[in-house]
């Protein structure tokens, strides 16, 4: 190979050493996947972008929760839940681009206008999450800040 | 040799961007009190939060390494390839710049363009913000071409002969930035000015998003590689040897023109539209863009090694000791050696944010800002600093006063930088925001909202904080004192970059050559963008107005 030709030994087992590498870290993503369940966050929806926040229930213990953000507050909030519930969260903005980061979960999504955005908690504790807009909007950003009750 | 008359345009376009940083600095600070609490209040001195983060990141990671690449990249040319430079193309460029930069001042300074340097739209600033940022790139496009001509015909007169190794470096770069800048330039100008002048009722919000994040990357590459070409030319002399592999460095800075630009979904992975198949492609294909890297230190390492040996240093590691830390006759090498240092951790948190599992944990959170400040903020923000006391010196034939202090630099830099990166760090895994005057709800003990557990993390990063723009104090008065000494013509006519001789000058063709690089660099962008952005034109997202 004329790579490799008058190359040190020591200089091809480096280039194979990082190859190798990245190529460990590539497994340990599909390990994830694969047996942990820990995929590529998709976030894709066929719901289209809604005006209205609402918490609607599907099932005992299931709930979605359609969620507008608008500077600077999200709507609805509070948003209460029992312990234990599943909740589908559909995300969308009525002005410009707003973050989704519910403390002390992996809901961590970004609000688009015109556009939703998917993501899905489970509640296991009861207490008050705060969700927080980690995404600057406007001088109020600081203040964007939601709040999730979970009853026990 | 460096051309004689490009010396007025080296200069200008080091200094007037180091002021500028001056300020940038100045509202670093200014942001680590707001966000541990200690300033409590939308705006202070004038200047708002927002407007001052806006300026913090424009000037630091937009001005200041632009300047820096063109300034540098024409010493480099200029003396690489027998003073190769276009000076009508380089004053053209220089022209676009400057006049770009003071443009987009305008509204930033004055509050019309609190957009940050990412600017999202449907965030608005005033349109001649986005004119302004268009003129500075163009002008940085120009400045690249005012190359070309010049490496053309060095490769005529001197057939057979490998391009120096500083000149592919930069030349890398510029591929780089040149291929990266053209979608964020169709969002700039088809999208943004037009809704900004109020031609057009919105924009679509999701493909300006692809658009920036296919420029927000491979960016870095383009702040990072003139460090690299200091790191593999200047550094191995500083140390007192020579480069480890000459065929290293090349394929280090063709595998970045390669691997730079099909993976900026990674920034992406929590947005609607695209699929998870191609989230998951760019976040392998960042994971090799590690390669260079992981040879960049074997490469450096043992150049350093080599160096350290010659100076008479032993042992395993031992030999650490016989570098020039401390060296006031060789006060550069700590700028470029302690940006290494930093770079081991920017790099390993940088793998950290691939993998998307850890992604939708610290995404948008502190974690980042402390992440990129180990990167940006470390070598490419140190070696700025370093070669631009070098080369406005050197340029002006001046002896650099107070040398010790500016020893002193890198090392306060880098304990500003860890204290700050630490601080947050802890705070991103705990939710902290980025981008977030926290002094007025989370880190303000009377709100509702407040979090006591954030406030260790913000006040490390205050203290951190502190301790970069004490760093950057020192270092203007070594650089003032400097251009205060007095000059000596024989010393500037003689000046030149240090340049290190390869200890293995491998005969490998395939890394001498840009263009199966800068192909296989294009396939690999269609491949990995063609169908998101399929994907997001179909969805068919209606304009937003914000």
């Amino acid at each position: 190979m004329e790579i490799a030709r008058g190359l040190p030994e020591i200089e091809k087992r480096v280039v194979v050493a990082a190859f190798l590498f990245a190529a460990a870290m590539l497994a340990l993503l599909a390990y994830a996947a694969v047996r942990l369940g820990i995929t590529v966050p998709g976030c894709v929806t066929n719901v289209k972008p809604f005006a209205n926040g609402e918490l609607i229930q599907v099932a005992p213990g299931r709930y979605e929760a359609h969620v507008v953000s608008k500077m600077f507050s999200f709507k609805p909030s509070p948003l209460k839940v029992p312990r234990g519930s599943v909740v589908d969260f559909y995300l969308t903005s009525q002005d410009v681009v707003h973050g989704f980061y519910i403390d002390g979960t992996d809901v961590n999504l970004m609000a688009l206008p015109n556009a939703v955005t998917y993501g899905q908690a489970h509640f296991e504790k009861a207490g008050k999450y705060q969700v927080i807009c980690h995404e600057y909007c406007g001088l109020g950003h600081q203040d964007m800040v939601g709040v999730i009750e979970v009853t026990p | 040799m460096i051309q004689k008359d490009l010396r007025a345009i080296i200069l200008i376009e080091l200094l007037l961007p180091l002021l500028l940083t001056l300020f940038g600095v100045y509202h670093g600070v200014l942001q680590v009190l707001y966000r541990a609490g200690i300033i409590q209040d939308v705006s202070f001195g004038g200047i708002g939060y927002y407007q001052g983060l806006t300026a913090h990141g424009v000037i630091n990671a937009i001005v200041l390494t632009t300047f820096f690449a063109v300034a540098f990249g024409h010493a480099v040319i200029s003396q690489y390839l027998d003073h190769g430079v276009s000076k009508t193309g380089a004053w053209t460029g220089f022209v676009l710049m400057v006049g770009g930069t003071l443009v987009a001042a305008y509204p930033i300074f004055t509050g019309r363009a609190n957009v940050l340097y990412t600017f999202y739209a449907p965030m608005k600033a005033h349109p001649l913000f986005y004119f302004g940022v268009v003129f500075l790139v163009v002008g940085s496009w120009v400045s690249f071409w005012s190359w070309i001509p010049g490496y053309l015909r060095w490769r005529k007169s001197h057939p057979g002969r490998k391009t120096p190794l500083a000149a592919v470096g930069m030349f890398s770069a510029f591929i780089i930035w040149q291929i990266c800048t053209l979608p964020v330039a169709y969002e700039v100008i088809v999208q943004l000015i037009p809704w900004s002048l109020g031609w057009t009722p919105g924009v679509n919000v999701v493909l300006s998003r692809l658009l920036f994040w296919f420029f927000g990357h491979p960016l870095v590459y383009f702040w990072l590689l003139p460090a690299y070409v200091m790191y593999y030319t200047i550094m191995p002399r500083l140390a007192g040897g020579k480069l480890y592999s000459d065929f290293y460095g090349r394929f280090v800075f063709m595998a970045f023109i390669v691997l730079s630009s099909p993976l900026g979904l990674h920034h992406q992975f929590t947005e609607p539209a695209i699929s998870s198949g191609y989230k998951a492609l760019h976040a392998s294909l960042t994971f090799l863009v590690a390669v260079p890297s992981l040879v960049t230190a074997f490469t450096l390492a043992a150049s350093l090694e080599y160096g350290a040996r010659q100076n008479g240093g032993k042992g395993l590691f031992a030999w650490w000791a016989r570098l020039p830390h401390f060296d006031p006759q060789r006060w550069l090498f700590p700028y470029l050696f302690m940006g290494l240092v930093i770079f081991v951790l920017g790099g390993i948190t940088g793998i950290i944010n691939a993998s998307y599992g850890m992604a939708s944990l610290v995404h948008n959170t502190a974690w980042i800002p402390a992440h990129f400040h180990l990167t940006v903020a470390g070598p490419t923000f140190l070696a700025i600093l370093g070669m631009s006391l070098y080369l406005c010196a050197g340029l002006l034939g001046k002896n650099v006063a107070a040398p010790r202090a500016a020893v002193a630099v890198p090392y306060l830099w880098t304990l500003g930088t860890f204290t700050f990166s630490a601080g947050l760090f802890y705070g991103g895994l705990r939710g902290v925001p980025r981008r977030t005057n926290l002094g007025m709800s989370f880190l303000d003990s009377t709100s509702d909202a407040y979090r006591p557990d954030w406030v260790i993390g913000e006040y490390a990063g205050a203290v951190g904080g502190c301790l970069m723009g004490l760093s950057v104090l020192l270092f203007f008065y070594v650089l003032v004192r400097s251009l205060l000494a007095p000059a000596s013509v024989p010393a500037a006519d003689a000046f030149a970059l240090p340049d290190s001789a390869a200890y293995h000058d491998e005969a490998a063709g395939v890394v001498t050559n840009f263009r199966p690089w800068v192909i296989a660099g294009i396939v690999a962008i269609l491949i990995s963008y063609i169908p998101p952005l399929v994907q997001v034109l179909s969805a068919g997202y209606p304009l937003a107005a914000g």
